[in-house]
């Protein structure tokens, strides 16, 4: 009966619940909406970010990261393609890379390149550039003196595919190295930066001209699935370590080689629950304020309630059973709309073209698909639920500290 | 047998700045299945008496004891629960929680009591029956008359079998062919289940229906007259 008093008591004046509740369902979507807006952003963000020649984990030579030279390379592969086999679960995926910086140039442009060269059976699977050919033909293994590059990088060279390449650097024996390669395929990144700043070659090739025999710069792995968190990055990390045993290699997680993606993210998180609490203030303002309308126009009620027998606690719970219905289904609503709404754009995403000059740069995609998370979900419907209750607790004890006598004289 | 005992009850109130002696010292006894009448005038003190005997005021001054139960040695949780289990009470007024139905109002007191369910819905028909509103069990308040919803009051009061039941001007706001049911119907319930009945009135007709009349006035008992 405890419920059905509750209940009924909410629903005595209709307008006014509606008005809390739709408080309560318009906060609750917000916190819903703009939290999948926000993860899908930093999803995105490190899957870009990833999938742009990072991956999950990164082995290398323990100075090359300071020094990303030819000589700072790794030998003894082997080694490490053990270890990779041995710890890494099903699924997971590596490729060896040789990466320098170089010089591209033809007969009018010449700029500074990062040189990749790649595994390119295995590189498709592992980075962006396996899916973002958008002219020409990928790299394929066995091919000689042939080169991919950017749309960008195209543009910006007034080049076109079947003409000719000049790359130079740095060899193993500090001498310079050049040779010239035919462009067969052009691709697009979401950045433009990235489209100018890579151009790719077999890794044979890049080797050869390198004279770096069978060392390579880095192996670059993938998980079988994404950790935003980075915890099981840092798990597989760990057991490569022990596995490798060889201070000369370092084994690095995805958050340790883009700090500052990993320090957007946990700013993101921060806002996302400031924004949580900026949310819940406004509605804990307006739930004290209706439910405490509510207390006072039932003050004789009270007063006949304490005076037939009612505990003061039993009275403070029957007004917390009144909110919590009340937030209950403004949280179910909330959510409801929340999911409908992120359903509704999911499809599509949102274009954020017009803003994306700027933020390429930290691999914020151009289009937007926001992404529930079930944590964000639970902690938005418990923050509601939990604070909401809590302010309710001054009107209910208020409510419990009438006195029959003085509430039954009440007009 | 003595229900209810009061000696020299002394309550005064703060009015502004003015201080209202609504009781000087007021000695009563009453006994088991008594049905008496507090008569006066308005501002006489009856309902200050029935609010101290009914445990909602604490006197000044002076001892109360109902079914054995000294309220000096009772703290207020006490007193609710003494007002649970002990009292039966009809208020002028505001007696009935509006969202609850007519048998649902019955049995929330039993609520309170821990009562199990069936046994407190055969009970709450059961009096519901005897106040004479059989088949209107499911009526909101508002679907009652003034006289249907006293007499829900009244059941309501003594479903529990109470030791006393206290009415506040119980037909103040009644008709007086509706208040004259009503006290009858109570003054039935004190004949057949043995209620212990205190009201207070202004009402002669209420009063001729009394087995004692004590009347009030400026907090003191100028007359208790028992009747035939």
């Amino acid at each position: 009966m405890y419920i059905i008093l509750a209940w009924r008591n909410i629903w005595r004046n209709p307008r006014r619940t509606i008005v809390i509740l739709m408080a309560v369902i318009i906060g609750v979507w917000s916190m819903i909406f703009l939290g999948a807006l926000m993860r899908g952003m930093e999803t995105q963000m490190v899957k870009n970010s990833i999938s742009t020649l990072t991956g999950s984990i990164q082995i290398h030579n323990q100075n090359y990261r300071n020094d990303p030279v030819v000589e700072n390379s790794m030998d003894n592969i082997d080694k490490l393609d053990k270890a990779l086999s041995k710890t890494q679960d099903p699924g997971t995926l590596w490729a060896k890379r040789v990466r320098v910086n170089a010089i591209a140039s033809n007969a009018r442009h010449a700029t500074g390149v990062t040189l990749v060269g790649i595994e390119p059976e295995k590189e498709v699977k592992i980075s962006f550039i396996g899916n973002t050919m958008i002219s020409g033909r990928f790299l394929l293994p066995g091919d000689k003196n042939k080169i991919i590059v950017g749309k960008a990088f195209l543009k910006k060279f007034n080049t076109k595919i079947g003409n000719k390449l000049i790359l130079m650097s740095q060899d193993t024996q500090k001498e310079i190295a050049s040779k010239a390669f035919r462009i067969v395929g052009i691709f697009s990144a979401e950045s433009e930066a990235v489209e100018k700043q890579f151009v790719f070659v077999p890794i044979s090739q890049a080797a050869k001209m390198l004279k770096m025999g069978d060392s390579i710069s880095e192996i670059s792995i993938i998980l079988p699935r994404l950790d935003i968190t980075g915890k099981k990055e840092t798990q597989a990390a760990k057991k490569l370590i022990t596995a490798i045993g060889d201070d000369t290699f370092v084994v690095e997680t995805w958050q340790q080689l883009l700090p500052m993606i990993k320090a957007y993210l946990e700013m993101s998180e921060f806002f996302l629950y400031i924004w949580y609490f900026v949310v819940f203030v406004a509605m804990g303002f307006g739930i004290v304020n209706t439910t405490l309308m509510a207390i006072f126009e039932r003050m004789r009620e009270f007063g006949l309630m304490k005076a037939l027998g009612m505990r003061p606690f039993q009275i403070i719970k029957g007004v917390v059973t009144e909110t919590f219905f009340l937030l209950v289904l403004g949280i179910l609503t909330g959510i409801i709309l929340g999911f409908l709404s992120v359903v509704a754009i999911a499809k599509n995403g949102i274009d954020l073209s017009a803003l994306a000059a700027g933020t390429q740069m930290w691999g914020i995609p151009r289009i937007l698909y926001p992404e529930i998370w079930a944590r964000d979900v639970v902690v938005a419907g418990l923050v509601v639920l939990l604070l909401g209750i809590l302010v309710s607790l001054y009107p209910a004890f208020k409510a419990a500290g009438v006195t029959p006598t003085t509430a039954m004289r009440k007009n | 047998m003595a229900i209810v005992e009061t000696k020299n009850i002394k309550k005064t109130y703060k009015q502004g700045k003015v201080i209202v002696e609504a009781l000087c010292g007021i000695d009563l006894i009453v006994d088991k299945a008594a049905f008496v009448a507090l008569a006066g005038p308005s501002g006489s003190g009856k309902t200050t008496m029935l609010n101290i005997i009914g445990g909602l005021d604490l006197p000044d001054s002076g001892s109360v004891i109902v079914d054995n139960n000294c309220f000096a040695d009772m703290n207020q949780a006490d007193l609710a629960s003494l007002r649970l289990h002990k009292i039966g009470f009809v208020f002028q007024a505001f007696n009935l929680i509006p969202v609850l139905s007519a048998i649902e109002n019955v049995e929330y007191v039993m609520l309170l009591q821990g009562v199990p369910k069936i046994e407190r819905c055969d009970r709450a028909k059961g009096i519901l029956d005897d106040v004479g509103l059989k088949g209107k069990y499911d009526r909101r308040p508002a679907e009652l008359s003034g006289g249907q919803q006293q007499r829900v009051a009244v059941a309501r009061a003594i479903v529990s079998n109470p030791a006393i039941v206290l009415a506040d001007e119980p037909t103040a706001n009644l008709d007086s062919k509706t208040g004259e049911d009503l006290v009858l119907m109570m003054k039935k319930m004190n004949t057949e289940k043995k209620v212990t009945f205190i009201f207070s009135t202004h009402d002669k007709m209420v009063m001729d229906y009394a087995t004692r009349l004590v009347t009030i006035k400026d907090g003191l008992i100028v007359n208790d007259e028992i009747k035939a």
